[in-house]
């Protein structure tokens, strides 16, 4: 990938920067809420902080990283220059502008409203503002992916769009609609109170709003990791994707499915009512299915790796996978976690269950599984396979790769194991810190504790993997061969038209959207009557 | 060597293989929803129904969140319902008295931001959005005081939002409350 390399390079820097800095306040959170550490004395600190983590976590590192790996996909798997460099930097410097303008007065303390917004609290208007522009620079990708796939298809009539290109264009269709929800709780709800120019706001409106992009943003999240799976893991092993087909049909399930069910996240809200929960209930359940269907084809692929190595017998060829690879080690760990969590997202989706854990360590131990176990690890393989390709250095540090890996993953499961548990004894989340004298709290004291020390292995862990990418761009110069994703064991030669295109699941999206959110919001605004006064944030 | 022929059965083995997990996938969650659904039906644990609105610019004033109104009250049918507000950085009461082994009716609101509660070692979890009327029902089997933090964050005093609900012999319940119109921990 010649031509964008410098592109990709910059995007990776910036995710991988944001990720190590909201790291470090992660753990300091873990700590200093722990019985390590005494009570903080100005609570507001564990909420600036917490502001930030979520911000930089959850709207950049992904952001950048899907952005980044999609360019890449882009210019290999197409095999032509990326359309549209000019637009691919404006993008990226808005994101990185967006990222600055949104973090210095969340450092000042002007919007300590957590990167989830929580209207009717009201931060700094530029928090807002710098989150909208990362936002719109990522939109610019959205629409690069799709005019590069446009203008490829109309030079190749009839040839199956590549896959890995297939499922970067799904999951870049995905952000652009789901993003459409917080954005319009920022630019039509928020914005105008932050500026001034309305005092008033429905925050039970700005709940179901954000929902909508809260829940399929970690389907967005999932994507770079996905595609991994599908096309990366199988070749890096030395074996075959066991089918293309439906690989491609998990990522347009995806698409369809994730997108509706974010109203799961207000089971337990007021201003939704009971036939749209158990709705939403089975939409939630479905988006397993895609999972499921993955688990599936990238253990077969696994399989025809062993095999193809010498493995004999129903388990034997496991032990003939190359288990010192990092990509390897990666893919293992990441589906551990995966099933460890998806179980836990199980349990989040009925209503019935949700109840005992809604809002509890449980959640943020569910999803820190999810996305910094099972999605974050396979960003690092990522970021590994690309390496060289992308400096033009060799990355052969192995060893300290698999330690990095093999911290990350033990790390995450001491972290997030005794959180869940906490949350299952009812320790609420988001809390500065906690009376463990009390005899109703002492319970939570241990497994708090468990989570910081996994907390301390997931720094060195992170710190570790950056210094392997700088190392990396240190190293001896090489000419690395041309980098090429997995090969199906069987190559399609021509996939059904629904599933060469996104017209048919572009409809089923915006129409699942419309049933599941298209009477809920109706219904408030008709009503017209929820909105209440701003509660401004911050010294002003 | 693999031949034209050998090629093709591969490709359909594999197919029916796939066919056969995607089925069993499908199974595996339609078996999921139907629990859920059949115990949300048994426990009669479903959410609330209906949508009620409340502005909190007049709670103090006017309805019945007033603060006279707050706290537990013997409904005519023997029932009991508990109105409470949220507020940075407390709940109204502060001490929620309930009887045990009685039907209870919460309605809560918020006088600002978003608030929400927890009893502990109990499935009973609300949200509580300023604006809107938060509903549900609940039995606590046996006495008992429990812990009812708030679990949203609701600015810079969140952690220190801690209520309690104590559950009380209904006997005892129902003989205070014949002396006093609200009920609530204070004496």
């Amino acid at each position: 990938m010649p031509s964008s390399r410098r592109l990709i390079l910059a995007h990776f820097w910036l995710g991988f920067g944001s990720f190590g800095g909201a790291l470090l306040l992660g753990v300091w959170q873990m700590y200093v809420r722990s019985p390590l550490s005494p009570w903080l004395s100005d609570p507001e600190l564990y909420y600036r902080s917490v502001t930030a983590h979520g911000t930089a976590m959850g709207y950049v590192f992904p952001t950048l990283v899907a952005m980044g790996f999609g360019y890449a996909i882009c210019e290999v798997s197409l095999d032509r220059p990326l359309a549209g460099q000019r637009w691919a930097w404006t993008g990226f410097a808005l994101a990185a502008a967006g990222t600055v303008i949104a973090l210095v007065p969340v450092a000042l303390g002007r919007a300590s409203v957590l990167y989830t917004f929580y209207p009717p609290m009201i931060g700094s208007v530029f928090y807002y503002i710098g989150v909208i522009l990362v936002v719109v620079g990522s939109w610019i990708w959205v629409g690069l992916m799709a005019v590069n796939l446009w203008a490829w298809k109309r030079n190749n009539p009839g040839v199956p769009v590549p896959l890995p290109m297939f499922a970067n264009v799904a999951g870049a269709l995905l952000w652009g609609w789901t993003a459409v929800g917080a954005a319009s709780e920022l630019l039509f709800q928020i914005l105008p109170v932050a500026l001034g120019w309305r005092a008033t706001i429905d925050a039970g409106l700005a709940r179901v709003l954000f929902s909508w992009t809260l829940h399929a943003i970690v389907y967005f999240w999932l994507m770079p990791a996905y595609i991994a799976f599908y096309t990366i893991f199988p070749r890096a092993i030395g074996g075959r994707l066991y089918s293309d087909t439906l690989a491609r049909q998990s990522f347009v399930l995806f698409l369809v499915l994730a997108m509706p069910i974010g109203i799961h996240h207000v089971y337990e809200d007021p201003q939704v009512g009971a036939g749209f929960k158990f709705l939403v209930s089975v939409f939630t359940a479905s988006i397993a299915v895609p999972t499921l269907v993955t688990v599936f084809t990238i253990s077969a692929s696994a399989e025809i790796a062993g095999r193809l190595r010498g493995g004999r017998g129903l388990f034997g060829w496991i032990a003939a996978l190359p288990w010192r690879n990092p990509i390897m080690l990666a893919t293992a760990f990441s589906f551990i976690m995966l099933g460890f969590g998806g179980a836990g997202g199980l349990i989040n989706m009925s209503y019935q269950l949700d109840t005992s854990i809604h809002n509890t360590q449980f959640i943020t131990g569910h999803f820190h599984l999810i996305f910094a176990g099972a999605i974050g690890i396979m960003y690092f393989a990522i970021a590994y396979d690309l390496w060289p390709h992308l400096t033009g250095r060799a990355l052969n540090c192995l060893g300290l790769m698999r330690a990095q890996l093999w911290l990350w993953f033990v790390g995450m499961i001491v972290t997030t194991f005794p959180w869940h548990y906490a949350g299952i004894i009812g320790m609420p989340r988001r809390m500065a810190y906690f009376d463990y004298a009390n005899p109703a709290l002492a319970a939570g004291a241990l497994p708090v504790v468990l989570s910081a020390l996994g907390g301390f292995l997931l720094l060195a862990s992170g710190g570790l993997f950056l210094l392997i990418l700088v190392r990396g761009q240190r190293s001896n110069r090489i000419t690395a061969d041309a980098y090429h994703f997995s090969r199906a064991a069987h190559q399609v030669t021509a996939v059904p038209a629904a599933l060469n295109g996104f017209g048919l699941w572009l409809a089923l999206m915006i129409g699942l959207t419309l049933i599941n959110y298209g009477f809920p919001i109706y219904h408030l605004l008709a009503r017209g009557d929820g909105a209440v006064p701003a509660v401004y944030v911050g010294a002003r | 060597m693999i031949v034209g022929a050998d090629r093709a059965d591969g490709a359909r083995l594999a197919d029916q293989s796939v066919r056969r997990w995607a089925f069993l996938s499908v199974g595996v969650v339609a078996v999921l929803v139907v629990i859920a659904a059949a115990a949300g039906l048994r426990e009669a644990a479903m959410p609330q129904v209906a949508v009620e609105t409340v502005d909190p610019r007049t709670l103090h004033i006017t309805g019945e969140f007033v603060e006279a109104n707050l706290g537990s009250a013997v409904e005519t049918d023997g029932t009991v319902t508990v109105r409470v507000i949220g507020q940075q950085y407390s709940f109204t009461p502060q001490c929620i008295l309930v009887p045990a082994a009685t039907p209870i009716t919460f309605r809560a609101t918020s006088a600002d931001v978003i608030h929400g509660f927890l009893i502990g070692e109990t499935n009973l979890n609300e949200m509580l959005v300023p604006g809107y009327v938060s509903v549900f029902h609940a039995r606590f089997k046996a006495p008992g005081d429990h812990v009812m933090p708030c679990h949203e964050f609701c600015g810079v005093g969140h952690e220190g939002m801690w209520a309690k609900v104590r559950v009380i012999e209904t006997k005892q319940f129902f003989d205070l409350a014949r002396k006093r119109r609200r009920l609530d921990c204070a004496e």
